[in-house]
Formats: structure tokens, C-alpha cells, sequence
């Protein structure tokens, strides 16, 4: 049976790629814009583009705050992706400061564009990903070489304060954390629903995770 | 730094149905936009363009219904562009499952268009095509297809459109295009010294040395449509021969 995975609608961007993905993927998407129906789920996907402040607004307007706490707390899955990355740390700097969900433990910042160094802003391109030795890097990039190019759109970059929660390093005039892997907790600067077959890869690895976990259970 | 420079094809759509160049030998239906679609991604391009160029305004609900099906089964960036004049035109296009939307005529006509788009969506979505034509010296901006002259140094739009807030610029040299003879690389160069924002090289690319030639010159992508069309170069080989002469690509 294909695992169910909930995707949370919160008006920030469009959902129809990530959610045609992961039914290519193999699972059973339906997508929430209720906190409480979360949980009924054993694995969610926060996606989101667009600016921090009101993303985060809409998030605890909806309490999707608690709900996603609850949710990551008990040991259910999550995948975050772009904004639905950036939204899991303590604190942004896009446009003022700006409180996250606070699960990951860190700051958001902005990238410095560069003339010299042809670094453009949004960062909008292929880039390659140093995946880490984490255990948990290894569950997420199954499959997937080091090295790999993905696509990204953002302004901002994630510092977490544990280094150790690192899944992937891109090089964009500095060396930024381009996704997170600590335990059930799996979350990604760049889009993996646009970056072909190793975007999909990606996905599958969470699809599995989420069956292995739901069969654990 | 490492980011990839995008190998990009450019289809052009009428009615929902690919209309330049489709001799593809082996796809049950050549004109079918998801199909060929499909077989790009296989082959490893960067990004997908599509142009609408649909004359009747009541069959542009048909490109929304490819773009829809493309973003559904195709999982790479989209652009689209063609017959877009309203910003609620950019949203049905984004809603659809674009990524990019690409002005030209309608951003020269009415350049609030760019800052209003760019605001709404962010500057990653807004593209702004520019259809070059040299002019002694200098290149003038032409619209409606190439079919009017503006009296609009190109150089001179460049940095108005950057300014106004477009993530991107689609160059195309009216010259150049469809002569297999090369990008125009004096063109492209004084553009991206131009401005701070990737620049696609369009128009003339015959040969895979053109590719590199233009990267060279500062392009952050390259854009082709009937040398793709035809098989008569495939982004799998394009790819390998732009690594060998140390241009990075995915």
C-alpha cells in the first residue's frame, strides 16, 4: 500500500509539482490547510515560495506552528523544502527579523552579492551538493552521488548552529548549508520537484523512509 | 563558484501543438509539447522555454492545458512566454506550473509590467526577452515578433529592465537567428557587462563550438530550438563537449 503524505497548503506558491512528484514517487498525496487534520498523517511536506514574515504569519495564524512541533516531536516524518526550509530555524533576517518555528536551532541570513565574483542574487541556478557523512544524510541522498547538481531559487541561506544536523553543503561564494538531516527531520534549500531525476531520487528516499517507518510502527 | 551554465530548447507552441522543427522520428506524436518535453529532460536540459505563439486569444486556455500537463510530468523549470499582458495573466501561467514567465512586446509597451510582476511573484519569476537587431553600431529593440522597430538601444533597455526588476534577460539577435552562423557575441558581451543578472544567448547557435563561444562571453545559459529539433545536435553530446572545453554544466 502507498504511504499517505500530507502537504501543507498555506497560500505560499504552487503545490501541483511537489504533489505530482511524490505520487510519481509512490504515495498517496493529499493536501491539508487545516492544523488539525495533520494528524492523521505519519509524514509531512512543508513546501513554500515567497517571503518569510508573512509565510510564518500564516503558519501560526493557522496554528500550524504547534501542529508541526507536535508532529516533528513524535517522531513523524517532515520534509521541508526552500521557504518550508528556511521557516524551521529560530530566526530570519529576510526584510527585519523574524521568528521561525524554532525546531532547528539557528539563523537566517542574506547572501552578499558579488560583481567580481559573478555572484548573483536570488541564487537561481543548477549547483552541486557535498553531502555529509551523517548517518542521516545517508538515508536522504540514497542513491544520490556527491556531488549532485540541484536547482535553486533563494536570496537567503540557513546557518544552523549544530553543525552537525548538515546533510548537504553548496559552494555560492561561501560554503551554506544547503539541507538538513537529524533524525525524522529532513529539509532542503533547493527544489528536488525541479531537479529531474535526482530531485526525484530524493523524493523517493523520503517516500521509503515513510514506509519503512509506518511498517516499524 | 559553481553553478551550472542552463542548456535550454526553446519550443513554440500554437494551439497547443509544437509547431517549428518537430522531426522527432521515434515519439508517437511529434507535435505533442509533454512528449518532446519528456525527451529533453531525458536528455539532460537544464530548463524548458515555451513560447506561445498563438494568434487567437481563445485558444490561449490550450497553452495553460500544456503547461499544466508539461509541469506535471516534466519535473524541471518552465518558462513561458508569448501574449502575456497582465499580471493576472503571469498568475493563471505560475498557477499553472510555470516557474519563469518571459515578456517582450508588452514589457516595452507598458513597462510597469516588469516592477508589478516582479513585486507580486519576485524577481526569479520575471523574464525579459529582447529581440536585438544591429543598427550600425548600436543593436535597436524590435517587438511584435521582430515586425517593429523601437527606437530603443538595447544596452540602454538592458539596465532599464534589470532596474525595474527582471531576474533575467532572453537575448535574442534578430541577425543572427536562424543562420547557424553563431550567437552574436559582441552583442552578448556588452549585455552581461551590462548588467548583473543571468543573461540566455539566443539566435544562431549552428554548431557546439557557438555554445562555448558565447559562455565565453558571459552568458549564464544557451538557448536553441531547431538544431535540437532536428537531432542534429543532442544536449547529451552538447553537454560533454561543453565540459571538455572546461565550461561547467550539469
Amino acid at each position: 500500500m502507498n504511504p499517505k503524505i500530507a502537504i501543507i497548503d498555506y497560500g505560499m506558491g504552487n503545490l501541483r509539482s511537489v504533489s505530482k512528484a511524490l505520487e510519481l514517487c509512490g504515495a498517496d498525496v493529499e493536501i491539508i490547510t487545516e492544523a488539525k487534520q495533520l494528524e492523521n498523517y505519519k509524514a509531512v511536506v512543508l513546501p513554500g515560495v515567497g517571503s518569510f514574515a508573512p509565510a510564518i504569519e500564516i503558519l501560526k495564524e493557522k496554528k500550524f506552528d504547534k501542529a508541526i512541533k507536535k508532529h516533528t516531536d513524535a517522531g513523524k516524518m517532515f520534509l521541508g523544502i526552500c521557504l518550508g526550509f528556511q521557516l524551521l530555524f529560530t530566526k530570519s533576517y529576510e526584510e527585519g527579523e523574524h521568528k521561525g518555528l524554532d525546531i532547528i536551532k539557528g539563523t537566517v541570513k542574506k547572501f552578499k552579492s558579488s560583481k567580481a565574483k559573478k555572484l548573483i542574487i536570488p541564487h537561481m541556478c543548477w549547483n552541486r551538493v557535498q553531502i555529509t557523512k551523517t548517518p542521516y544524510a545517508k538515508d536522504m541522498y540514497g542513491k544520490i552521488k556527491n556531488e549532485t547538481y540541484f536547482y535553486f531559487v533563494h536570496s537567503y541561506y540557513c546557518c544552523p548552529d549544530d553543525k552537525k544536523v548538515i546533510a548537504t553543503y553548496t559552494d555560492y561564494g561561501l560554503n551554506f548549508c544547503s539541507s538538513v538531516a537529524v533524525k525524522n527531520i529532513w529539509a532542503c534549500q533547493f527544489h528536488p520537484e525541479k531537479s529531474s531525476t535526482d530531485g526525484l531520487m530524493l523524493l523517493k528516499n523520503f517516500v521509503k523512509k515513510v514506509k519503512s517507518d509506518v511498517i516499524g510502527n | 563558484m559553481s553553478s551550472a551554465i542552463r542548456v535550454i530548447p526553446c519550443l513554440d507552441v500554437n494551439a497547443g501543438r509544437v509547431v517549428k522543427g518537430t522531426n522527432f522520428i521515434d515519439l508517437r506524436d511529434a507535435g505533442d509539447p509533454v512528449e518532446i518535453a519528456k525527451r529533453y529532460n531525458k536528455e539532460g536540459a537544464d530548463e524548458l522555454v515555451f513560447l506561445d505563439i498563438t494568434a487567437s486569444s481563445d485558444k490561449r486556455d490550450i497553452t495553460f492545458e500544456v503547461v499544466r500537463q508539461t509541469a506535471e510530468q516534466v519535473f524541471i523549470p518552465l518558462t513561458v512566454g508569448g501574449g502575456i499582458r497582465t499580471v493576472d495573466d503571469m498568475r493563471k501561467l505560475l498557477k499553472a506550473g510555470a516557474d519563469k514567465i518571459s515578456i517582450n512586446t508588452s514589457a516595452v509597451e507598458n513597462p510597469q509590467l516588469i516592477s508589478s510582476g516582479s513585486k507580486k511573484f519576485g524577481s526569479q519569476c520575471i523574464v525579459v526577452a529582447i529581440d536585438a537587431k544591429r543598427d550600425g553600431k548600436s543593436w535597436s529593440v524590435y517587438t511584435h515578433g521582430g515586425r517593429t522597430k523601437k527606437n530603443l538601444d538595447v544596452i540602454e533597455w538592458a539596465k532599464i529592465v534589470v532596474k525595474l526588476g527582471a531576474g533575467e534577460i532572453l537575448l535574442t539577435s534578430m541577425d543572427r537567428d536562424g543562420t547557424k552562423d553563431g550567437y552574436d557575441l559582441e552583442l552578448m558581451q556588452k549585455v552581461t557587462n551590462a548588467v548583473n543578472v543571468p543573461v540566455i544567448a539566443s539566435g544562431g547557435a549552428g554548431k557546439k563550438e557557438h555554445f562555448v563561444d558565447v559562455c565565453n562571453k558571459g552568458a549564464s545559459a544557451v538557448l536553441a530550438a531547431s538544431l535540437f529539433h532536428f537531432k542534429e545536435l543532442s544536449i547529451s553530446d552538447l553537454k560533454k563537449y561543453m565540459r571538455k572545453n572546461n565550461i561547467e554544466v550539469r
